[in-house]
């Protein structure tokens, strides 16, 4: 008797929890295809459902091209990210050598810094360089590999078995092509989860374009558009919310597309180490 | 048989690439990457620092003036006292609400049978959200005067508040903001609820122990890595903490620009005022780029602190070796 009470109990916080999750999305939903009279009001639920409101964004505000640019802009930060972490990661995983674990606690010590100390010699440059206004400060930085990506590709690294590389070494590989042939395909878990969190960092980001992008509205990304958006758009709260919509659901459809891939790496980053 | 020949193999491997590979690949693979710290890492913050000591406005050289900006922060400054203790609220009441928040939402995970998958799918989702997104939405949703969550909570007798309109409640909302989107962390904990050895469980009931001492000795003790982890890096995601706070003040006070206010930064009356928000108003739209470099090493200071106290607790993450 106890046991199921404990049992309905335990179900109805998980429901009520879920419900709190859920409950803000359903209002931007609902609010977003309300028609524009009834967005004023503090109704609930949509007199009429105009769908066209998700359309008329597009008209009210250059939300295409704030699209367009954010693609951009988190396709280049994802792809150089890759290209220039996996190495770095690699070398961090399965080298020793001198400095090595000096390398890695700076690493760390840089994932976890705000970009904050060092923005402003940071913009000094790429102002110098008259690059600001322009996505390149934002992406260029990743040809470098970024801190979060190697530490994380590296703890990916650590649980493949050394024999793999040796293998291959004994088969003649060079380093380069242990790499490339026998490390990579293993890693095609971890990549594609660092390659969605790079793009979604990217997409979400608001410091960094704020910082160089701002002074070009043609080059403004979404997250930009969208704080602007409200002040535009005063009292409508339905295209305010549509807009929100559309920011939001490129990344919940992929996170359904590669759901596992998410949980695996959320997981890697807490508990490995 | 089997076992000595993967040695031996395994040995003469590990002989041949001591001798053709270690001492240039790593070198070769970490290249871009050593240039990176060097130009986006260790310039910048020498910049900062020497910047720190001088007044700079972009316009002219930077002209050195010793401590002055440092004199001027801690005796004149007049928003700076308000921006940290915003920046403090953060710390003291974000950071530990949203670590229990998310613990407890991982336990009740953990004791759900039916429908797991998806309770944590529906817990994660919203911590995808955009920030400026997720701040826009919610600043609609506790609106005082057509929101949806005053309307519930005037249908079941509350007067709710201003909200982000209200000095008192500004805060608040943003740290239910917080919570909405704390799915990142429920799964790292869950995961680390997870870990810990059933046996020990086991064992521990055998010899009497109560589901509450269970929780107390065998569970905190074996999640409490994660647990620094997660308390460590919201203290440095606090003091970081920019663009909710910059969207929530602008949204709710219908300021006409992207930027934050530089007038009265931190709408309403400096309540959402954090420490990199004052930065950003000292150096991005007042252009004190010296001062605002020492308010950056302020909180590289602090921020140090805290990573420091991280790597020392998990020295498992430079460590573990290969």
């Amino acid at each position: 008797m106890k046991r199921t009470l404990v049992w309905i109990a335990r179900h109805c916080i998980a429901i009520a929890l879920a419900v709190a999750f859920v409950l803000p999305m359903a209002f931007i939903a609902l609010t977003a295809l309300m028609p524009d009279q009834q967005a004023m009001t503090s109704a609930l639920w949509p007199a009429s459902w105009e769908w066209s409101n998700l359309l008329t964004v597009f008209d009210r505000a250059p939300v295409l091209t704030w699209l367009v640019n954010t693609v951009v802009y988190a396709t280049l930060a994802t792809a150089l990210t890759l290209l220039s972490s996996v190495p770095a990661a690699y070398a961090l995983a399965r080298y020793r050598f001198r400095g090595r674990n000096a390398a890695l606690l700076l690493v760390v010590a840089i994932m976890l810094l705000p970009p904050q100390v060092l923005v402003i010699p940071m913009y000094l440059v790429w102002a110098d360089m008259k690059l600001t206004g322009t996505i390149w400060p934002l992406v260029l930085p990743m040809l470098f590999g970024d801190a979060f990506a190697i530490f994380l590709l590296r703890q990916f690294l650590l649980t493949i078995p050394q024999e793999y590389a040796n293998a291959a070494r004994i088969d003649g590989c060079g380093e380069l092509r242990v790499l490339l042939k026998v490390i990579l395909p293993l890693m095609r878990p971890a990549i594609a989860a660092v390659g969605l969190f790079t793009f979604f960092y990217a997409w979400n980001d608001y410091y960094g374009p704020l910082i160089y992008v701002s002074e070009r509205p043609e080059n403004w990304t979404l997250s930009l558009g969208l704080a602007s958006f409200k002040t535009v758009h005063a009292v409508q709260w339905n295209l305010t919310m549509a807009a929100t919509l559309i920011v939001m659901a490129p990344l919940i459809i992929t996170f359904f597309l590669a759901q596992k891939a998410f949980i695996e790496g959320v997981t890697l980053t807490g508990v490995k180490g | 048989m089997a076992v000595v020949t993967t040695r031996a193999t395994h040995r003469r491997a590990v002989a041949r690439s001591r001798w053709r590979g270690p001492k240039v690949a790593p070198l070769f693979f970490l290249a871009p990457w050593l240039a990176g710290i060097t130009l986006f890492f260790a310039y910048p913050l020498a910049m900062t620092v020497y910047l720190s000591f001088t007044s700079y406005t972009m316009l002219d050289r930077p002209e050195p003036v010793g401590l002055r900006n440092y004199v001027y922060m801690f005796t004149e400054d007049p928003r700076l006292w308000q921006a940290v203790g915003n920046t403090g609220w953060f710390i003291a009441v974000m950071v530990p609400a949203q670590v229990l928040f998310a613990l407890g939402a991982a336990l009740v995970l953990t004791r759900i049978k039916s429908g797991a998958g998806f309770f944590r799918t529906v817990f994660y989702l919203p911590s995808l959200a955009p920030p400026v997104a997720a701040t826009v939405a919610f600043v609609f949703l506790f609106n005082p005067a057509t929101g949806p969550v005053n309307q519930v909570l005037a249908a079941v007798g509350v007067e709710g508040p201003l909200w982000f309109s209200d000095p008192a409640w500004a805060k608040p909302g943003l740290v239910l903001l917080a919570l909405w989107g704390s799915g990142n962390l429920i799964v790292i904990l869950l995961a680390a609820l997870l870990d810990v050895p059933a046996e020990l469980h086991e064992a521990a009931a055998i010899d009497g122990a109560s589901s509450r001492q269970r929780f107390v000795h065998v569970t905190l003790p074996s999640i409490a890595p994660v647990l620094l982890f997660a308390v460590v890096t919201g203290v440095i995601g606090a003091l970081q903490y920019f663009t909710q706070a910059v969207v929530a003040g602008s949204v709710a006070s219908g300021s006409a620009d992207i930027t934050p206010s530089a007038q009265s930064p931190g709408p309403p009356e400096g309540s959402t005022l954090t420490l990199p928000y004052w930065l950003f108003v000292q150096g991005f739209q007042r252009f004190n780029m010296g001062y605002a470099c020492a308010l950056a090493v302020m909180l590289f200071l602090v921020s140090l602190a805290f990573i420091a106290v991280l790597l020392r607790r998990r020295s498992g993450f430079a460590g573990s070796a290969a």
